[in-house]
């Protein structure tokens, strides 16, 4: 009998624990969805204020296709006439081929550098000198090394991307345990083995960081660098609306690339969450 | 998992780190049996751990060598493993991954891989974790996945550092009696560092004491107990206590005047 009554007991102290930690994760996350919400709508808020307060004065009428609500109404029509998806194709292209250039010159430049001390104080001086740089400076000279615009924007991306993540790397590697070399050495490593199997993974946290870091860069150097010479992706397409005073269709473009660099930054924290192996 | 020991050859062996370093050790001389568990205690500074480190290949010596079964050891190797004072796992790994990655650096196939780590992980008792992150264990466990790793590799030699010196005390007490007993089933040799004079009686079947700066082996002692051995054990307190005058003798040891580097 009392064990019964024991028995009945603890499950009811049992649902009663997972049912606070339930209750306490949906909260959790109706907390996390009203600050996105709030957050969103005071934006949203601000952006309808300007424009209402602008076109208080008749003189600015034209500026009413900035408001929000035209800039949605646009959104249907530029992905109907193929003005989106052509732009997330080609802006995306080239963002994907100098972002690629980017990791895979950055991520062995900067394991050189949290390597090899005398590489680290050879390149020092010269890579921060370089990283001062404003990637779009380099247009001028990019146009005339590449044959196409298209390969001056990769290598404007790239340049723009590299030393992020070349200097995430590094650092990361500088915080590695150094026990962890000499265990995997004393288990028979070698040296791509002690590359592929022990420094990227202990660094991956570091080289997402500095990959998403790189990204808002490269997302803010893509759009001006399509400013010119090229005949697509969203630089252009923005550039295009404006001489054609088609303003609801610039604010849907604007819009647009905010949305797209959104996802494409929280892909990236997905992905550092997904790797990293820090706790607490 | 068959394991065998070795004939380890320690043969005028000196060391210093550097040429304008001091010499850390001077000429040590020392044969140990295949199969043989042989404690090496000291004061801090008088070399046991270089002696450690040159004896698993991770530093050169500056003379003399190290022969295991008439090879030289000049460089680290799956036969000569060294299992040091913390468990340095792979934190980003689970236990299996920890235990299999020294195969996983050599061309072993996925089945026989797999295999060997369950048997190792069998061995120090960790079953139930094997597909947690090492990051859930605790200290002690955590040792345990670092002595699977070394052991997984089929070592004829397994080097200890002072592994168990950061653990409680029965945590210590159950691994020095499990790696003792795994070393004894499986007939590879052991050579560990402590500063622990029980550990070197309860683990060890010699004891050598180093002393003096350069250091040296001054002093050995047979520990010829039979398994289990118990602290509480006369037989075991009154070699404790030998080990310990021997000790305390060695730290009063003087280096002859011949005992320097030329």
């Amino acid at each position: 009998m009392n064990g019964n009554i024991a028995s009945v007991g603890d499950s009811v102290i049992s649902a009663g624990v997972s049912g606070n930690c339930f209750s306490r994760a949906m909260k959790a996350t109706a907390d996390k969805s009203l600050h996105f919400f709030v957050g969103l709508a005071f934006l949203l808020g601000l952006w309808w204020l300007a424009i209402y307060v602008v076109t208080l004065n008749p003189d600015n009428s034209a500026f009413s296709d900035f408001a929000p609500l035209a800039a949605f109404q646009a959104l249907p029509d530029l992905w109907e006439d193929g003005t989106i998806p052509h732009a997330l194709e080609t802006t995306g292209g080239r963002l994907g081929a100098g972002m690629f250039l980017a990791i895979v010159i950055g991520v062995p430049i900067g394991i050189l550098m949290g390597q090899i001390r005398w590489f680290q104080r050879l390149t020092n001086v010269p890579f921060q000198f370089l990283r001062m740089i404003s990637p779009l400076s380099w247009e001028p000279i990019a146009v005339v090394v590449f044959s196409g615009w298209d390969e001056a924007i990769v290598f404007l991306i790239a340049i723009a991307a590299i030393w992020p993540i070349a200097f995430a790397t590094a650092a990361g590697l500088a915080k590695v345990d150094p026990a962890w070399f000499k265990v995997a050495r004393n288990l028979g490593a070698k040296p791509w083995q002690m590359v592929t199997r022990i420094i990227v993974p202990a660094i991956m946290f570091d080289i997402l960081t500095g990959i998403r870091l790189s990204l808002g860069v490269a997302w803010i150097v893509v759009i001006p660098a399509e400013f010119l010479g090229v005949t697509s992706g969203f630089g252009y397409a923005i550039q295009d609306a404006r001489e054609g005073l088609e303003y609801s269709n610039l604010m849907g473009m604007i819009l647009m690339i905010g949305v797209v660099g959104f996802v494409l930054d929280s892909i990236c924290v997905m992905l550092i969450r997904r790797f990293s192996w820090h706790r607490g | 998992m068959a394991i065998r020991g070795t004939e380890i050859k320690i043969q005028g062996l000196t060391h210093r780190y550097t040429p304008r370093s001091p010499v850390t050790f001077n000429r040590v001389d020392l044969v140990s049996p295949p199969g043989e568990a042989l404690a090496i205690i000291g004061r801090s500074g008088c070399g046991k751990s270089t002696l450690l480190h040159i004896l698993a290949g991770i530093l050169k010596p500056t003379e003399g060598k190290v022969l295991l079964d008439g090879t030289v050891v000049g460089a680290p190797s799956p036969r000569w493993v060294m299992m040091f004072q913390a468990p340095h796992l792979f934190p980003w790994m689970t236990v299996s991954q920890n235990v299999g990655v020294g195969l996983s650096f050599g061309r072993w196939s996925k089945q026989e891989t797999e295999e060997r780590v369950k048997e190792a992980i069998k061995l120090v008792e960790l079953e139930n974790w094997a597909e947690n992150n090492v990051q859930d264990l605790s200290g002690g466990q955590q040792q345990r996945v670092a002595l699977a790793r070394s052991l997984v590799m089929e070592p004829e030699l397994l080097l200890l550092d002072e592994p168990f010196s950061a653990l409680d005390a029965f945590t210590r007490a159950s691994l020095q009696k499990d790696v003792r007993s795994i070393a004894k089933r499986k007939g590879f040799n052991i050579v560990f560092v402590t500063h622990d004079i029980d550990e070197a009686v309860i683990m060890g079947d010699r004891a050598v004491i180093m002393a003096g700066s350069p250091g040296n082996i001054v002093h050995e002692l047979d520990i010829d107990l039979p398994d289990p051995r118990e602290r509480t054990d006369p037989v075991v307190q009154s070699l404790r206590s030998r080990l310990m005058s021997m000790f305390q003798e060695a730290a009063h040891y003087k280096k002859p005047e011949s005992a320097t580097l030329t």
